[in-house]
């Protein structure tokens, strides 16, 4: 067999188209930028929403970490908020008991905390599927706030903690009123995160982590070591999570024990099912979609506004299952002027 | 010489039911070995025994002479032990090549990179489009898995198998679901495979059965009835009442 012989020109190119193919989605294509451009035109539109604007932004990391481990490896679970959680209390409690307010390392300390107890609720959990990991990943995330329940005096309890004060960026730039630098790092802490995930999901590593979403079983069958495979993604999206969570914290001032709500595990797979899994993008659709009607209908009526957010949802299990972004995938071709095949 | 793959005295139970009763296989290097019986014998079984797909209830297994009863799935197949499925186990959502990249990429230790972008190890890139040029898969290899007619599907099957590089391969009825139009475009491929790959092969049609093995055992009811040369096993009074005579009823099935 006269293998790798590419001297043939027919076979050097069918080579070239393939090596084509694979790195296509690794290069940044002009429309990514969109998002970006958006987000930075938001800071000048609307200077005075910045505050929501960087709970939105937050959502947005906590979402795409969980794209991770739902989109990418394909494992449901019901207790993410467990890892924004303790992101968001590593740096509640460092400012509140330790003094420790400086808020770049804030993140670090956060995400490393957070990625342990990934880690090792990961190594237990993660042998198991479906329902059970359901439960138990949802038993998790209550645990853990019935703790700090349980030392309300160290933590705060439902009170929270509030009136936290933060060092300013680099020891120069300080908070405002309206929060605009805090918008400014959110979105700085997003990109640098979104850049990590993404050369994540196009390495060889988060191709074997669609392999164990496409089929586990032949995973198994051609020597890959799944269990350690989902333990290294989840404890990558547990450390994720946790910088979400210490960036909610410090734009916020302010956390309660309401992080770690199972609502709030929810809400987070709500938006990225919205916005569609496994796509990266689906979590800046989903977490903005739903962040913005949620503002807009509890203002509308404060009473019935997830009346509206309930209707959203059935509309897109009903019309866009794989998410807006799949919808708008799916629509594609009908308005192509090529038409026929895509 | 240590032979590829020795089975000795496998045992499993389904709760009360016996499934595999006292199995004991050899596959000496290079081996053309065919497993044939009724439906229900528990053919596929062995070879989730074998694979370690399931655990025995009792007996042991040993590829290259290491014994691996105790060994993980994933652990065996990178050790050598490599296997096709009788309904196909595909990366549906995945190109062709993928599916053999991914193959490839955990048999070396590539699939740990999370930094490098996926296509631009050109030797795993090589290496999958030349097993796809062998198997003569490579104007599909952009394609969808999903999007292939099935006896495409069961090449790329075969070939995933391939990129594992293995010493001993266990093909559960390769040419499964195909139509016969097409199935011997598979049954050329299994034939033209490495001669140094130790084969065991399950299929229902008796004439690839006997043109492909140099060694048949018939298995019965969990049970090896008889192991033989494929002339033997033709001539066996035994083999021809339990199993041919009941070959004859049902004519192909798929068990």
């Amino acid at each position: 067999m006269a293998v790798s012989d590419t001297t043939n020109p027919e076979r050097k190119a069918t080579r070239e188209r393939a090596a084509e193919y694979l790195l296509r989605r690794h290069r940044f294509q002009p429309a990514e930028a969109l998002p970006w451009l958006i987000a930075i035109a938001v800071y000048f539109i609307f200077p005075d929403r910045m505050t929501f604007g960087s709970q939105v932004v937050v959502m947005v990391m906590f979402a795409l970490s969980l794209d991770l481990i739902l989109g990418y490896a394909g494992i449901v679970t019901l207790g993410h908020a467990a890892f924004f959680g303790i992101g968001a209390y590593t740096v509640g409690l460092g400012a509140a008991r330790l003094g420790w307010t400086e808020p770049i390392s804030g993140l670090f300390a956060a995400g490393l905390v957070a990625a342990i107890f990934g880690f090792l609720t990961g190594w237990f959990l993660l042998r198991y599927r479906g329902l059970t990991l359901l439960m138990l990943t949802l038993a998790t995330a209550i645990m853990l706030q019935e703790a700090g329940n349980l030392r309300s005096d160290f933590s705060g309890g439902y009170d929270g903690l509030p009136g936290l004060e933060f060092k300013p960026l680099f020891g120069v730039f300080g908070y405002d009123l309206y929060g605009r630098t805090n918008y400014i790092y959110a979105l700085v802490v997003l990109a640098v995160v979104f850049y990590v995930v993404r050369r994540i999901v196009y390495s060889p590593f988060g191709q074997a982590l669609t392999g164990i979403r496409e089929n586990v079983r032949r995973m198994h069958a051609i020597g890959s070591p799944v269990h350690w495979r989902l333990v290294t993604v989840y404890t990558i999206a547990a450390g994720t999570a946790g910088v979400a969570g210490a960036l909610f914290t410090q734009t916020n001032a302010y956390v309660t024990l309401t992080v770690f709500d199972f609502d709030n595990s929810a809400k987070v797979m709500v938006m990225l099912i919205l916005g569609g899994t496994g796509r990266l993008y689906g979590a800046f659709v989903g977490a903005v979609v739903y962040m913005v009607l949620e503002d807009h209908l509890s203002k509308l009526s404060p009473t019935f506004w997830q009346f509206g957010i309930g209707l959203m949802l059935v509309l897109a299990v009903l019309f866009a299952r794989r998410g807006l972004l799949g919808l708008i995938e799916d629509m594609g071709p009908h308005f192509s002027s090529k038409r026929g095949k895509p | 010489m240590t032979a590829a793959l020795e089975v000795h005295g496998f045992n499993k139970n389904f709760g009360a039911l016996p499934v595999t009763r006292d199995v004991n296989l050899t596959l000496e290097r290079g081996a053309r070995h065919a497993l044939i019986g009724p439906n229900g014998a528990g053919k596929t079984t062995l070879v989730n025994l074998i694979t370690g797909v399931l655990k025995p209830s009792s007996g042991s297994v040993l590829l290259n002479g290491q014994d691996i009863t105790a060994v993980s799935q994933s652990d065996r197949a990178r050790r050598g032990l490599a296997r096709t499925f009788q309904i196909n186990q595909l990366f549906r959502g995945l190109s062709v090549l993928e599916n053999l990249g991914l193959a490839i990429a955990e048999r070396d230790g590539h699939s740990n990179n999370m930094w490098r972008a996926v296509g631009s190890n050109r030797a795993v890139l090589d290496e999958a489009l030349d097993h796809l040029e062998s198997l003569r898969l490579v104007d599909d290899a952009l394609k969808l898995v999903r999007e292939l007619p099935y006896g495409r599907q069961r090449l790329v099957e075969i070939a995933i198998a391939l990129a594992q590089k293995p010493r001993v391969l266990l093909l559960d009825e390769p040419a499964a679901g195909v139509p016969s139009s097409e199935s011997h475009l598979i049954l050329d491929v299994v034939a033209s495979l490495d001669p140094d790959i130790a084969i065991l092969i399950i299929e229902h049609d008796m004439d690839v059965v006997f043109r492909f093995a140099k060694q048949i055992t018939v298995l019965v009811q969990g049970a090896v009835l008889v192991e033989g040369p494929p002339n033997e096993i033709m001539n066996n009074e035994q083999v021809k009442a339990v199993y041919l005579g009941q070959e004859g009823h049902h004519g192909g099935g798929h068990g």
